[in-house]
């Protein structure tokens, strides 16, 4: 390199102490502003350790997941394999409006719900028992992340059927009574603990998009 | 939310039908609550055995469906006749009330199980209005 051009280079690449006030004092400033971004840049591209690390990789996407043993898995698919939708949906929605009568005033346009009698046979209501049950099997099958799974529905029940996000557990509880029921003395306390850890995680995620 | 007329009718009601079985009712329950809430177990450290079913939980079960027979009979004045019960829970047991609630879900569960045609919606308004009432009123001495 020439002199002049080796004195330049070590005038443009100096660090400067003062504000950047002349030309080149700018040059100096956005060269030695530069460096740190060029190190993040190289740092980042380089092979990160924690690659070759299987295990972390996988706990670090799991550590947000709930953690479901091999019984309770197995409790959950059971009980639903058996259960009759189109029996149980209906029945624990019905049941819902007459122990908890306030969740009737999300139902307005369903017509006579004057008593428990005329709340069993509504056929509204006993097709929105259905819709909501077959809306669980969604969870049944994504076990593994619920929480993706109704964020959508939670979206909706928010943002445009603006329900309380309490009358979910309410609606629990009366399934967890209906399905008691059904069930007898095959619903152990072992098979309730899973049915309810189950309904409160789909509890919570219809409950995660409430702003 | 106190209780109507009709709800303390079909309490008692109800309750006639299923009090042959108080004690396996209050066993159950007992078992249910230890297993599905195990902080539960916390107020029971100086029992042997926590088990389902076991001979404290059978003997427990028994005392406390015996209070709600109790507060079946007072039904028209819980608190009164309620009110040494509620002074043991409060000064002695100390009992978190939260609990009350908790017992009362699993003593509905187990409703459900051994009677599932004659606890139908009517009948579980009833006893879920009537157990509120009894933890309400176990609830008054505590401040």
């Amino acid at each position: 390199m020439s002199s002049y051009k080796r004195r330049l280079f070590i005038l443009a690449t100096s660090p400067t102490q003062c504000r950047p006030t002349s030309k080149i004092n700018k040059i100096q400033h956005a060269f030695w502003r530069s460096v740190p971004i060029l190190l993040k840049t190289l740092l980042k591209l380089r092979p990160s350790v924690y690659d070759s690390l299987d295990s972390v990789k996988e706990t670090s996407t799991a550590s947000n997941m709930v953690q479901w043993t091999d019984f309770e898995r197995a409790t959950i698919q059971s009980v639903f394999e058996k259960m009759d939708y189109d029996d149980v949906g209906p029945a624990a929605l019905s049941r819902c409006l007459v122990v908890y009568p306030w969740t009737q005033r999300y139902f307005g346009n369903f017509g006579n719900l004057y008593n428990a009698a005329a709340i069993q046979g509504n056929p509204m209501v006993a097709a929105h028992g259905k819709t909501v049950l077959h809306g669980l099997d969604r969870a049944v099958k994504n076990m593994d992340d619920i929480k993706a799974t109704y964020a959508e529905l939670s979206v909706l029940h928010s943002e445009k059927l603006r329900v309380d996000p309490d009358n979910f557990r309410l609606l629990a509880d009366c399934l967890t009574i209906v399905v008691a029921a059904r069930m007898g003395a095959a619903f152990t306390a072992d098979v309730q603990g899973a049915f309810q850890k189950f309904l409160a995680v789909v509890v919570s995620s219809l409950g995660k998009q409430y702003h | 939310m106190s209780l109507t007329a009709k709800d303390k009718k079909m309490v008692k009601a109800f309750w006639a039908k299923v009090s042959g079985k108080a004690e396996d009712i209050g066993c159950d329950a007992l078992s249910r609550m230890l297993v599905v809430y195990p902080q539960t177990k916390t107020y029971f450290s100086h029992w042997k055995d926590l088990s389902p079913g076991s001979a404290p939980v059978r003997k427990h079960g028994g005392t406390i469906m015996g209070g709600i027979s109790l507060a079946v009979a007072s039904i028209d004045d819980i608190s009164a006749g309620l009110l040494s019960l509620s002074e043991l829970h409060a000064f002695q047991l100390r009992i978190d009330p939260a609990n009350f609630k908790i017992l009362s879900h699993n003593i509905l569960v187990v409703l459900a199980v051994l009677f599932p045609n004659d606890f139908n919606p009517e009948a579980h308004v009833a006893m879920d209005k009537f157990l509120a009432a009894v933890g309400r009123a176990l609830s008054e001495k505590y401040r």
